[in-house]
């Protein structure tokens, strides 16, 4: 009975949760487990409990524009502590323009505002086997 | 065993997956048991109990980094109900210990309750037999009083306290819940809240009441964990109830117990297993079913002759 884990995170000195919240309650209502671990995380913290609770799933929200940065130093320091296969994912206000460079940096897909949660499951459920 | 061996070395990543495999029942999870077993047994483990809201999460936390202040390693295994719904489970413990993350001399580990029947405290018992390997020095369990198999996972430990919080309702409640028999200590969380002198009462009152408690009556300290207030005093009495198990003989007495309790939890799961997959699973099996509805048999003597074949 191998359920999938997914660490929801929001990285940097961002507050706004509710977005982080909602996805959170529709990852568990799609049957995932969903490790929530709350706002105002630094990228090592988040990738120790990844490494912890060995997660096939990082979620990251950020709505303060740190995103450039932050994102693709949770994937550097998840590769660091061996953890090779992780899908990360991010999502907040991110504008299209730098989505390309985050996709180069190892973020799998990048979810603006607007996009159906359905569409964030299906993301995860075909990447993870 | 790689894994093992790594794990013994002090490999979190490898402590990690062993977890894994064992919540997961992968192939190679018995294996990696049978050979960490001979390195546990060394580790104090706690177990944390109360209703939802309480102050557990925070109060984990807190005691925590009071044993690293001093000078012990800590584990701890933080359990969330899955919704019976979707399957899904939202594993919230880990937000109150974020900044647990930068201490190498502590690891946490969330797991779901995934509705399995009494299979849970097999899963979270090889957790901390895991973490115990890995040399945590103390291991913490924490999870919701509610529901027999939570309540069987904090039973495992050697000492059990229960957090409380003063508005829950009257005493009748307390006594209802049926949790408070476990606790070797209390905790009293948000104790600056109004009711915490009156609840204090009920529970001294409970503990008059129960005739169980020669030779160690359960202290009833009062925190305000998210300040950090009274843990100290808490780390104090598990510390003197360790001391009391030790002395008495006790801890010798529950340690045996729960590997006796372990290994009948084992043997159940091996043969509600066997007769799910071997008896229950098959054509003949729905065939006699059909056969009891009719009332052409009638199901005692299918039972007896399952029975008799099973245990041949």
């Amino acid at each position: 009975m191998a359920n999938i884990k997914v660490l929801v995170a929001k990285p940097g000195l961002d507050g706004h949760d509710r977005g982080a919240k909602v996805v959170a309650r529709a990852l568990r209502d799609a049957g995932f487990e969903v490790i929530y671990t709350g706002i105002r995380l630094t990228p090592e913290q988040i990738a120790e409990a990844a490494l912890q609770d060995d997660v096939q799933v990082v979620a990251l929200s950020l709505l303060s524009g740190a995103h450039n940065t932050l994102f693709p130093k949770v994937v550097e320091l998840l590769k660091e502590k061996g953890l090779n296969d992780v899908l990360v994912i991010g999502g907040g206000v991110i504008p299209d323009a730098d989505i390309p460079g985050l996709k180069a940096a190892g973020i799998a897909e990048v979810f603006t505002p607007g996009t159906p949660t359905s569409k964030i499951v299906e993301c995860i459920n075909a990447n993870v086997k | 065993m790689e894994i093992v061996d790594k794990l013994l070395n002090h490999s979190r990543l490898a402590l990690s997956k062993a977890i894994t495999a064992v919540e997961n029942e992968y192939d190679d999870a018995v294996k990696i048991m049978t050979e960490i077993y001979p390195h546990t047994g060394n580790a104090y483990v706690i177990g944390i109990t109360g209703p939802p809201g309480a102050g557990k999460s925070t109060l984990t936390d807190k005691l925590a980094k009071e044993y690293r202040k001093r000078g012990k390693t800590v584990g701890i295994v933080a359990i969330d109900p899955t919704s019976p719904y979707s399957g899904g489970a939202i594993l919230g413990d880990r937000i109150r210990m974020m900044d647990l993350m930068a201490d190498e001399g502590i690891f946490v580990r969330s797991m779901a309750t995934r509705g399995s029947l009494g299979g849970l405290s097999q899963k979270a018992g090889d957790a901390v037999k895991l973490m115990d390997a890995y040399g945590m020095d103390v291991i913490i369990i924490e999870t919701v009083g509610v529901g027999q198999s939570e309540v069987d996972i904090v039973k495992t430990a050697d000492t059990t306290m229960v957090v409380v919080i003063p508005g829950m309702g009257d005493d009748i409640q307390a006594i209802k819940a049926g949790i408070l028999e476990i606790g070797d200590l209390f905790t009293i969380n948000k104790a600056d809240r109004e009711g915490t002198d009156k609840l204090n009462i009920e529970i001294e009152m409970m503990l008059e009441l129960n005739p169980e408690h020669v030779g160690w009556r359960p202290p009833i300290n009062r925190t305000i964990a998210s300040k950090g207030e009274g843990i100290e005093a808490v780390v104090d009495s598990i510390e003197a109830h360790k001391a009391y198990l030790i002395d008495s003989g006790k801890l010798n007495d529950i340690r045996k117990k729960r590997i006796k309790n372990e290994v009948e939890a084992m043997l159940n799961d091996r043969v509600n297993r066997y007769i799910d997959k071997e008896v229950i699973q098959t054509q003949e099996f729905d065939d006699l079913v059909v056969k009891m509805q009719s009332r052409e048999i009638e199901p005692y003597s299918v039972v007896d002759d399952i029975v008799g074949k099973v245990l041949k």
